[in-house]
Order: structure tokens, then C-alpha cells, then sequence
């Protein structure tokens, strides 16, 4: 294939930062339009086109693939600009009072003010956050938590400061009993041997003795389930790529957390980085992989930072690379993708479109990725939650393991509150603890204020009413009560919250966010906002029983017809909301 | 002589389509089984000479114990499978996807999507009036969009593109089929000039920054436009004969023969209206070809009608 590239040249920084890749492959498409993007802040045609001569890519597709991600500019744009949140938990923390006062201050949001609007940014327990970024030889972030109009505009105008030193958001960290969080705020995440003096590493030692099969077995029949929010029994996925005679088998770590609402694995990876290269390790090791990702979204610098710290100190002292803890013939490596804005890029086959250098589409299943996955490979995908429970198990045993929670739903299970509730953070509870129980830990909604409503599972996931507390949070209940866990969030909403709005948001990312690949998603999110808009503007077509009759047709087809999950779930929490919380009847009225 | 790769022998496979049982080679998809039945099944984004994209679902069924609809394109059949082509189900999913289609998409040149709009009741207008055309769709960033007011359905409309002697590309037409950037990418002509840019409601399909085919990879071969469903990429002298009414298919005879410019020997088929050349194709089933040609079979036939 012969490239025709255009007549434009890089400049000088962009050319130094490109040529870095000279000699690799198509796969490493987004970390150099990363590069260029970290470098001057956006990416020129004189850019792109040196990209597209180095890495042999046509133009046309790298164009294709650097406008899929939000965090890229192909126009020109300040070296300094402000990513501010109005995702759910911020919007009821007063995002929308924040985004009046820096439109009337420093003008719309847009490359020219130095501010844009963002999907959730995973930091909901200190809403409303922003995350700054600044281009540069030594490219920085600042995440701003919880922030002010102000502070943002300080920032707009300034740049950010370093990265931020803050601990993360943990309410219990210290105390007794927790498995998943014990290290977290507790524990310096950059140091290798704090995270031994705390039983890290002593997990793989057992694996390497129980070989794959053993750990395989282990974890099986601990009943272990995925996380992210599908819950397939994660022995079952290793156990099937384990069988593939295809080699050689990768490992995705799915660090792409982006659920709105969702901030656990990014508290995971900043509090206890160790645990998750660990855990990685060990996947590895019984799924016969010999190269790990881990695909960390774009939004998260601070995680970025303490992984790529405790992967070089891990391999320092050979707990990566050649002949692991001296385990002759195992050999496995980590490299950390770092995501661009896209929601969809959370989707296992998406990922692998991303990884590859490819636009981060879904690919159509099956096959399914233990068989034919990343660069077409049998490839296990674990969320960063799913796999931190497996050192739990391997230390602990999979039958002390499987006491905790209940028959169905085995182990601990964390839990992002937000919104209206007085003390949001991350919780570890034992699955089966209710919702109730969840909410009393957190404090409650503030004094003075009455539930209105919990979304669970988040944009994805469903509404529960007030009078619904006693669910029991298991896999197994939530499915009875016709709603989810997801990905473990439990937003909550008081009286003072304006559903309508909420509502008027979950449409409008949904629209975002949709990868434009099939007709389902790509319109049928779009009428769907639409519709919403004359739902909840009380501007009816003709009348709103028609508009709730279209929203639930549209809803059909996109559960029925979509590619993904995402699509095929586009409408649960809004259907959830107008039959569950009565919101039907109230706009109808 | 050609050489015929027949392969290793099938095994048939058996399931129940609408009830009744049918055998089909092993490998076969649904939508084989269909046709193989005399089961018409719509399609818009499959190609006979192209790897199945799966974008468009309006060839979605039921198969009993999948979740969600299969796209009946690309899914291979299954021992035991069974599939419905004709449940409530299918053709709600069918009718939603024709009527959201139709509610974005200019499908005027679009071949047989009347009758499939009326055989299901598809109307699209129940979405509310089409939004007016936009000029800044090759400029719109994923992640953001202005917030509708649910007044008007948004739209893919926008003007069409000339900037080149030999295509027009009227994407206001443009389904987000895939076929043309498979065609132009690996499938066929590796040329890589078009690819999908930008995401969801605002992705379409563009070269490197928008800039006109000229300056872009495209070698004009046209063979883009011989896959497009819908006429969104047309060449300029059917897009001229249509917009001044002259454009009559039914006056069209097809004539297939060789071309003379080189050895390879393609198949052309030339479309004569009155006399004149007035398109050239080639045969999707020609082993040679396989509908695919070049800049010089495609377009290189003016010199015949030089009087």
C-alpha cells in the first residue's frame, strides 16, 4: 500500500515527539496522538500526516480514528483547558450554577475559552470536579475536587499547578475487615514494600505453587463474577481462554471506568496500584497469558502515574517480566493503554479496537474474545475490581471466600455513592447487605431532606424508589426486582433534586456517547433525547401519551437491535424512571 | 481457463425457520437459509461481494434463546437453530430501524425501501419535522452537541459535495453502511481514502480532514459507488441526469463485454440510454472483477461516443 499523505509538514516539537515511534506498528496509533496531544495540546494535519509516514497508517483512518476521542482536538486549541464535569453526580452537586457562571465569565465552553463540558470524570464523590490540562514538554493535570467557578477560572488562566496530591475519597479506609480497600488510604501507593509488609505479593507466590489449572480451580469455585456489570463467572472466562492451543493469549484489564456514577476501580488503582499489577499477574499466569493492557481511561492522571511507578518497581524486583518470583518459564509483561474520551472504549471488543489502533467500535459477537480477541487472539478481559478480589480468594481460600455475601452472589462488593447523600465515597460491604443498610453507612441524604430516589448501576443501570430500601444488594435480588447492581453505583437523589434534568442528561450522554456504528443507537439515542426534551419541557408533539409511546418503541429497538451493551441499554434507567418513579404519569399530567 | 475452487464437501446443516424446517450448507448464514427458502429478507448495509459490516440491522430475526434480535447478514446457522423472520419482535425492530432511517436520511434514491417502509407501516414524519440541513457536520466533536429542543428530528442533512469531475457525494443520503470504506480499504481496492471520521449521530464518512477527493488518496475506480445502497455516492453523470430529469433506467439497455485497456480482461457492463453510454458497471459475480474496476474502465469510455 502506497500512502498519499497531504502536503503539510509538523513543526519541530511535533515532529521530535512522533518520530519516538518510528519502527512500530499501527498499534500504537493513539499513544502517539497522545504524544502529539500532550505536546501542543492538539493535533495539526502537519501532525497527523507525520504520524500517518512513521507508523505506515493512511491518513484518511488515522483521521478516522484521533475524531472518535473527546480528549483530541483537531483544531487548534490553547496548550491549557479545563474539562469540567456535568455528568450525574456533578449536576446535583450544582454543575449547571458552575457552568452559567464560567459561560457569562469566560464565554461558552470551546477550545477558545479554555473550558469544555465533560462526561463524568469518575471523581463523584467531591462533586463538582473539573480536570485541567496543560501541554507542554512535560505535559501536566491538575484534577480539581471539589472545585468551584473560581478555582476554574484560576486554572483556565494559569494552567495546572502539578498533579494533585489529594488521598482519595474512602469513608472507612483503616477499618477492620475490609479485604478489597485494607491497603487503600492506608498504605503509600508508591512503595513496593509497604504493599509486601501488608501481604502483597504473597497471592502470586500461592499461585505459581497451585499452577493455572489450581488457580483456575480456585477461583471458580469461589464463584467469583465479573464487576463491570455483565457478572460472568470470571473462572469460566479463564478456564475458556486457558483451553485455546492459539497463541499467544493477552489479558485486558479494563480500567476504563466510565459508567457515570462509577469511581471505585479508579480508588482501587490510585490507593492500592500494586494490587491490581498483582492480580493482573495472576490472570496472566492461569490463563496462559503472556502480555497484559491495561486500558485506563484518558480522564484518570493520577491512576496513570502510581500504575506506570508500580510497574516499573514490580519489574524491578521481578515481579514482572522473565521467569517471575524465579518461576521458570513464566513470563509476563504490562502495558498501560491510556484511553481518549470515549465511553464506548469500556466495551470488551471496543477495546480491542483501541488498543489495536482502530476506531473504538464494538465488533460483532461471536466470536466471543476468549476465542478470537485482541489482534485476534484468545484474550481474557477482567474489570479491575473483578480481578483485585482474586489475591482475596488465593490468600483467603475459595471456601472462606464464598462464606462472605450469599449462596448466589459470593464476596465483597464496592459500592460508589454519590449525589444527594452526606458522606459519599466508595464502601466495601459483603453482597446481601440492602440498599438501606448501604445508605445508613453513607449518612443518609442530608439533614432536612427526604429520598426522592436511588439510580443503581448508573446511566445503564435503573432507578429504585424510596419504599424500596430492603433490596438485599445481590446480583440474584437485583435481577428479581427487575433492576441491577451494574458497575456499584448507588446514586442518590432527594426531594431537592430535579429529575427531569437528570433525566434530560442520561439522554443527552447516551447521544455522546453512542460510537455511530449502528442505526439502533446512533438515531435511536438521538429521538430519544429529543423526545425527552418534549417530555420533560412539557412540549408535546402532539400529545405526551404519543411522545411516551415513541420513547417506548424507540427503547424496544435499541434493547433488541443494538451491536453492544450500550445501546441495548441506552433506555433502562429512563424507563426505569418514567414506570418505576411514576415520572409517566407526572409528565402526562 | 479458470479455475474453479470448489472446496471440501459441506455438511447440511438443519434448523426451523418460521416453523418450517430447512437444510443448508454448513458455513451458510441465516439470511442464506432465507433466500435459499424464497424468504425475502431487507438488507442495506450487506454486500454480496463484501465481508458483512453489521451497521445497518434491518436484517435482524429472532433466534430462540439469543437475548437480543441476530442480524440474519451475518450470523452462520447453527444445528437445532430457531429462527423467526416474522415475529412481532422482528418486525417491530424492523419497522423502528426503517422509520429512524427515514427520519434522518434523505432515502429518495434509496431501491426497494418503499416497500419494505409499507409492508411494515413504517413513518418516519412521527418523529416530528425534519430539522433544516446543517453546514458544519464534517466539523462536530464527538462527546458534545447542542441540546435539541424535540421540536424538529435532527437530521443528516447537508449540501452535497462536488469538488470533482467524476462523483458527487450527497452524504444528506449517507447511511453509515461501511460498504464504501470497506470497498476503497482492505476489502478491495486499498486505497484508504474514505474512512468513518467523528462519532454517533455527528460520524460520517470523510477523507483526512475533510479535504476535497482530489488532494485526497482516492483514485477514482468508483468502485465506493457501486456498493452504496442508497445513492448517497453517485457518479456526476447519473447525479447530472437525475437532477435534470433525464435519467430514465427503464430506457437503459446493459451491454457486457471486455475492457480493452489492459490484459486483465474485466468484465464491463455499459448502461446505454439513447444511444449513449451513460454509466459502466461490471458484473458482481464476474470472477475477474467482482464488480470491482479501475479509473480506466470505470470512466474511460467518452472516446466512444466522439462523433
Amino acid at each position: 500500500m502506497d500512502l498519499k499523505l497531504l502536503d503539510v509538514e509538523p513543526s519541530e516539537a511535533e515532529r521530535v515527539v512522533v518520530d519516538l515511534f518510528t519502527g512500530m506498528g499501527r498499534d500504537q496509533l493513539l499513544p502517539a496522538l497522545h504524544a502529539v496531544n500532550d505536546r501542543v495540546g492538539w493535533i495539526s494535519q502537519g501532525a497527523l500526516n507525520h504520524i500517518c509516514r512513521v507508523l505506515h497508517i493512511p491518513p484518511a483512518e488515522a483521521y478516522g480514528v484521533a475524531s472518535f476521542y473527546s480528549l483530541f482536538s483537531l483544531t487548534e486549541r490553547p496548550a491549557k483547558v479545563v474539562h469540567v464535569c456535568v455528568d450525574l453526580a456533578c449536576q446535583v452537586n450544582g454543575a449547571k450554577s458552575l457552568c452559567d457562571r464560567l459561560t457569562s465569565e469566560l464565554g461558552p465552553a470551546g477550545a477558545k475559552s479554555g473550558w469544555l463540558r465533560s462526561p463524568c470524570l469518575g471523581v463523584c464523590e467531591k462533586a463538582p470536579v473539573a480536570l485541567a490540562f496543560e501541554a507542554g514538554e512535560v505535559a501536566a493535570e491538575q484534577l480539581l475536587a471539589p472545585t468551584t467557578a473560581e478555582e476554574v477560572i484560576a486554572v483556565a488562566a494559569a494552567g495546572p499547578s502539578h498533579v494533585d496530591g489529594e488521598r482519595a475519597e474512602v469513608p472507612q479506609a483503616g477499618s477492620p475487615g475490609l479485604r478489597l480497600l485494607q491497603r487503600v488510604g492506608v498504605v503509600d501507593p508508591e512503595s513496593l514494600d509497604d504493599y509486601r509488609a501488608t501481604g502483597g505479593y504473597s497471592a502470586l507466590r500461592t499461585a505459581l505453587l497451585l499452577g493455572p489449572s489450581g488457580v483456575i480451580r480456585e477461583v471458580t469455585d469461589a464463584k467469583l463474577m465479573g464487576r463491570g456489570g455483565a457478572a460472568f463467572p470470571t473462572g469460566r472466562k479463564w478456564d475458556a481462554a486457558a483451553r485455546q492451543p492459539v497463541r499467544p493469549h493477552y489479558l485486558v484489564c479494563n480500567a476504563d471506568e466510565s459508567e457515570p456514577g462509577t469511581f471505585k476501580d479508579r480508588l482501587l488503582m490510585e490507593g492500592d496500584p500494586y494490587a491490581v499489577i498483582e492480580s493482573m499477574t495472576i490472570a496472566g499466569f492461569a490463563a496462559g497469558c503472556s502480555r497484559g493492557y491495561l486500558y485506563l481511561r484518558g480522564e484518570y492522571p493520577r491512576a496513570l502515574h502510581l500504575l506506570r511507578n508500580a510497574i516499573a518497581r514490580a519489574k524491578e524486583r521481578n515481579f514482572l517480566g522473565e521467569n517471575i518470583m524465579g518461576h521458570e518459564g513464566f513470563s509476563f509483561e504490562i502495558e498501560i493503554r491510556r484511553g481518549a474520551g470515549a465511553y464506548i472504549c469500556g466495551e470488551e471488543t471496543a477495546t480491542f479496537n483501541s488498543i489495536e489502533g482502530f476506531r473504538g467500535e464494538p465488533r460483532s459477537k461471536p466470536p466471543f474474545p476468549v476465542e478470537s480477541g485482541l489482534f485476534g487472539k484468545p484474550t481474557v478481559v477482567n474489570n479491575v475490581e473483578t480481578l483485585v478480589n482474586v489475591p482475596v480468594i488465593l490468600t483467603e481460600g475459595c471456601e472462606a471466600y464464598t462464606r462472605i455475601g450469599t449462596s448466589g452472589s459470593a464476596g465483597p462488593k464496592l459500592f460508589c455513592l454519590s449525589g444527594n447523600v452526606s458522606r459519599p465515597g466508595v464502601y466495601e460491604v459483603p453482597f446481601g447487605t440492602t440498599l438501606g443498610e448501604l445508605l445508613d453507612l453513607a449518612g443518609g441524604v442530608p439533614p432536612g431532606r427526604e429520598l426522592r430516589a436511588v439510580l443503581l448501576g448508573g446511566a445503564a443501570g435503573g432507578f429504585v424508589r424510596p419504599d424500596e430500601l430492603d433490596l438485599p444488594l445481590t446480583m440474584e435480588d437485583a435481577r428479581a426486582a427487575n433492576t441491577t447492581l451494574g458497575s456499584g453505583v448507588v446514586l442518590v437523589l432527594d426531594d431537592t433534586a430535579d429529575l427531569g434534568s437528570f433525566l434530560l442528561r442520561i439522554a443527552a450522554f447516551f447521544r455522546d456517547e453512542s460510537c455511530g456504528q449502528c442505526v439502533p443507537c446512533r438515531i435511536g439515542t438521538v429521538r430519544q433525547e429529543e423526545a425527552m426534551h418534549r417530555l420533560v419541557g412539557k412540549r408535546p408533539l402532539s400529545t405526551s401519551a404519543e411522545d411516551l409511546q415513541l420513547l417506548r418503541e424507540v427503547g424496544q429497538v435499541m434493547r433488541d437491535s443494538s451491536i453492544c451493551g450500550l445501546g441495548q441499554t441506552a433506555w433502562n434507567a429512563i424507563e426505569s424512571a418514567l414506570d418505576r418513579l411514576g415520572y409517566a404519569e407526572e409528565a402526562a399530567s | 481457463m479458470t479455475i474453479v475452487e470448489i472446496g471440501l464437501p459441506k455438511r447440511l446443516v438443519e434448523l426451523t425457520l418460521d416453523g418450517e424446517s430447512v437444510r443448508v450448507p454448513e458455513g451458510a448464514t441465516i439470511l442464506d437459509a432465507c433466500t435459499a427458502k424464497g424468504k425475502s429478507i431487507p438488507t442495506l448495509c450487506y454486500g454480496d461481494t463484501l465481508r458483512p459490516a453489521n451497521a445497518c440491522r434491518v436484517c435482524m430475526v429472532e433466534v430462540e434463546g439469543s437475548r437480543t434480535l441476530v442480524p440474519s447478514c451475518s450470523r452462520k446457522v447453527e444445528p437445532g437453530m430457531v429462527v423467526r423472520t416474522d415475529s412481532e419482535r422482528t418486525t417491530h425492530s424492523r419497522k423502528l430501524v426503517l422509520e429512524l432511517l427515514g427520519s434522518a436520511t434523505d432515502l429518495s434514491t434509496t431501491p426497494h425501501v418503499d416497500e419494505w417502509m409499507s409492508a411494515c407501516g413504517a413513518d418516519p414524519s412521527r418523529f416530528g419535522p425534519p430539522a433544516p440541513p446543517s453546514t458544519d457536520r464534517d466539523d462536530r466533536r464527538p462527546g458534545e452537541h447542542e441540546e435539541p429542543d424535540g421540536q424538529t428530528a435532527a437530521t443528516v442533512r447537508q449540501p452535497t459535495k462536488v469538488d470533482n469531475p467524476l462523483y458527487v457525494r450527497d452524504l444528506g443520503k449517507c447511511i453509515m453502511c461501511y460498504k464504501c470504506v470497506d470497498a476503497c480499504g482492505d476489502q478491495w481496492q486499498n486505497t484508504f481514502a474514505i474512512s468513518v471520521a467523528g462519532r454517533g449521530f455527528d460520524s460520517r464518512i470523510s477523507t483526512e480532514f475533510s479535504t476535497p477527493l482530489p488532494e485526497s488518496a482516492c483514485v477514482y475506480c468508483g468502485n465506493c459507488i457501486e456498493v452504496c445502497p442508497t445513492g448517497a455516492l453517485s457518479f456526476k453523470r447519473e447525479h447530472d441526469k437525475r437532477e435534470d430529469g433525464t435519467w430514465d433506467e427503464e430506457a437503459q439497455t446493459q451491454t457486457t463485454t471486455i475492457c480493452t485497456f489492459c490484459g486483465v480482461g474485466c468484465n464491463l457492463t455499459l448502461h446505454v440510454q439513447d444511444n449513449e453510454i451513460v454509466k459502466v458497471t461490471s458484473p458482481h459475480e464476474s470472477t475477474v472483477t467482482h464488480g470491482n474496476l479501475c479509473i480506466k474502465g470505470r470512466f474511460g469510455w467518452q472516446h466512444v461516443q466522439n462523433r
